[in-house]
């Protein structure tokens, strides 16, 4: 990948971001920025590669940190932005 | 197709699902969804990336896979709801923190096999900075949320904190220049760290929601910078998804603060020299849970403003309890939650929603605002500055301009607070001298509580 795509790609997600973000309600702000954050653990896919890749004694233990953290932040993330939204949906359920 | 198309496949799937899955989240009805399609993208962006042939221990992944997992699942099942700031907090230092390890991983394994260049330099530069910004930084939050620390500087911060952000040009420099010299990396991961405490060391109270939208914004632009060093193109599209909307909600939360980022970042937050009962005289007017219930039982309409002391108090569940005895007798009730209110975007909404008050009866600043006109008794619930008329009527007041919740056009307005003493603006309120306000001095919970008995016997 040059630079100048990898921009394209950086710059175009940024404006799409924006725009899918631009109205939430604030009854989810708080989901949707744990979910957000669930999302941006994705470095737990270059940390996989750090960790797995055998190179020297340094990079696997820092590789093998960074999956820890990556994944805590990937699992606990979606995990509690789950539990919160079952909060808003439950309720739905009990008054109909 | 060979393996790498499949991983290249597979990104782009998760890239689409994770779009998909942004969107869902920011509408009620699709949210639960929308999480979900995140999390099947992260878990087929992780499949594919298990295909990759350059990994040869599996096991030590495997090992990191299962004990993140466990400590994610139990921290995110045990907490409780008011404490969902502090934990929003530390897993977004936990992504910052994985994203500096990363970048400095592929840095230093690039420049051992000789296949470093300027592009992936800078990259690992800028993320280094960056996430140890966004990881020190969440933890101060972290603590600071929790209560537990109650540092907030020392004389000189800002010029230390100043520093640490102008040594990290030189630095970033210094390492594309010499890339061979892992000491400029592990500089710049000090500086950050440095940053990261200084900068969120200073702010608190009412500045919090702004600051864990901005390190929620971070941690996006730390893992798409991630990106460029890995060379991945789903990590630079994730990432700056996550940066772009983390942004969009920090402005938000500013502007519902009347104030600019940088007056946030950079400037002690505008505060008075209220000191509590000396300002009010005899003009505040007394009352009790009874008196409450009376004005109640003749109400139509009741508006509830949370602030953060429902939370401090765990007095949602006491709420949802007043509302239902009042439905029941006929009376409209709704919430006017204020953006600031609490301690992070949304917070009262998610305290409300987990005492199963539904999420229609939860109105935004601009919709309440021309309700309370018509509202018979609005009762605030541990909240000050969000509802301080000051910031209408007083230019010189240090929350001038801010938008507030204009509860003093309502017929009655109780205000249950602990004691007269200001807010975090650390200034008076003239509500609470006015003519149709009533305060009830008593702990959230215990005054909520109060009134429903009063409402039961009556």
């Amino acid at each position: 990948m040059t630079l100048l795509i990898a921009l394209t790609l950086f710059v175009l997600a940024v404006f799409l971001g924006m725009e899918l973000i631009s109205k939430v309600p604030a009854t989810l702000h708080t989901p949707l920025m744990s979910g957000s954050n669930a999302i941006s653990g994705i470095t737990l896919i270059g940390a996989l590669v750090s960790a797995g890749t055998d190179h020297t004694m340094l990079t696997t233990t820092l590789g093998f940190v960074a999956v820890t953290l990556a994944t805590i932040n990937v699992v606990g993330g979606f995990l509690v932005t789950n539990r919160m939204l079952s909060m808003f949906a439950g309720r739905k359920k009990n008054r109909s | 197709m060979s393996r790498l198309d499949v991983i290249d496949l597979g990104y782009l799937v998760a890239a689409i699902l994770f779009i998909v899955g942004l969107k869902g989240l920011g509408r009620p009805r699709t949210a639960p969804r929308g999480n979900l399609l995140g999390a099947s993208g992260m878990l087929l962006a992780v499949l594919v990336t298990l295909l990759n042939q350059s990994i040869l221990s599996y096991w030590v992944l495997a090992l990191a896979l299962v004990i993140g997992t466990v400590i994610g699942a139990l921290l995110a099942l045990k907490v409780k709801m008011t404490s969902m700031p502090e934990l929003v907090a530390l897993f977004n230092g936990f992504g910052g923190g994985a994203s500096v390890l990363v970048a400095a991983a592929s840095f230093v394994e690039a420049v051992d096999l000789g296949l470093e260049d300027t592009q992936l330099s800078i990259a690992a530069a800028v993320t280094a900075f960056i996430g140890a910004v966004t990881l020190t930084g969440s933890m101060i939050a972290f603590g600071k949320l929790k209560g537990s620390l109650e540092w907030s500087g020392f004389p000189g911060l800002s010029l230390v904190r100043a520093a640490s952000l102008l040594v990290a040009v030189p630095l970033a420099v210094l390492l594309v220049m010499q890339p061979e010299n892992q000491g400029w990396l592990w500089a710049l991961v000090a500086a950050g760290f440095i940053l990261g405490v200084l900068g969120t060391v200073p702010i608190g109270g009412a500045d919090m929601p702004v600051v864990i939208a901005l390190l929620n914004a971070l941690s996006g632009v730390a893992a798409s910078t991630t990106g460029f060093v890995l060379d991945n193109p789903l990590l630079i599209i994730a990432g700056s998804l996550v940066g772009a909307s983390g942004l969009v909600l920090t402005q938000v939360m500013c502007k519902a603060m009347n104030r600019s980022l940088l007056e946030v970042l950079f400037t002690a937050a505008p505060t008075g020299s209220s000191s509590g009962d000396d300002d009010y005289g005899d003009g505040v007017t007394a009352t009790s849970g009874e008196e409450v219930a009376m004005l109640l039982e003749i109400a139509e309409r009741v508006v509830i403003v949370p602030g953060y002391g429902m939370a401090v108090a765990q007095a949602q569940h006491a709420v949802r309890d007043l509302m239902v005895r009042l439905e029941a007798s006929g009376v409209e009730v709704v919430f006017g939650i204020h953006p600031v209110a609490g301690r992070m975007p949304g917070h009262m909404n998610v305290l409300l929603a987990e005492a199963e008050i539904d999420y229609e009866l939860l109105f935004d600043m601009d919709q309440i605002n021309p309700t309370f006109a018509r509202t018979d008794v609005t009762i605030v619930i541990g909240a000050n500055d969000v509802v301080n008329p000051a910031a209408r009527t007083d230019p010189d007041s240090p929350i001038a301009g801010m938008p507030i919740l204009d509860v003093d056009d309502s017929r009655t307005v109780v205000v249950i607070k602990r004691s007269l003493s200001p807010g975090f603006a650390g200034i008076s309120n003239p509500l609470f001298v006015a003519d149709n306000a009533l305060l009830y001095f008593a702990d959230a919970r215990e005054a909520v509580l109060e009134i429903v008995t009063a409402l039961n016997e009556g």
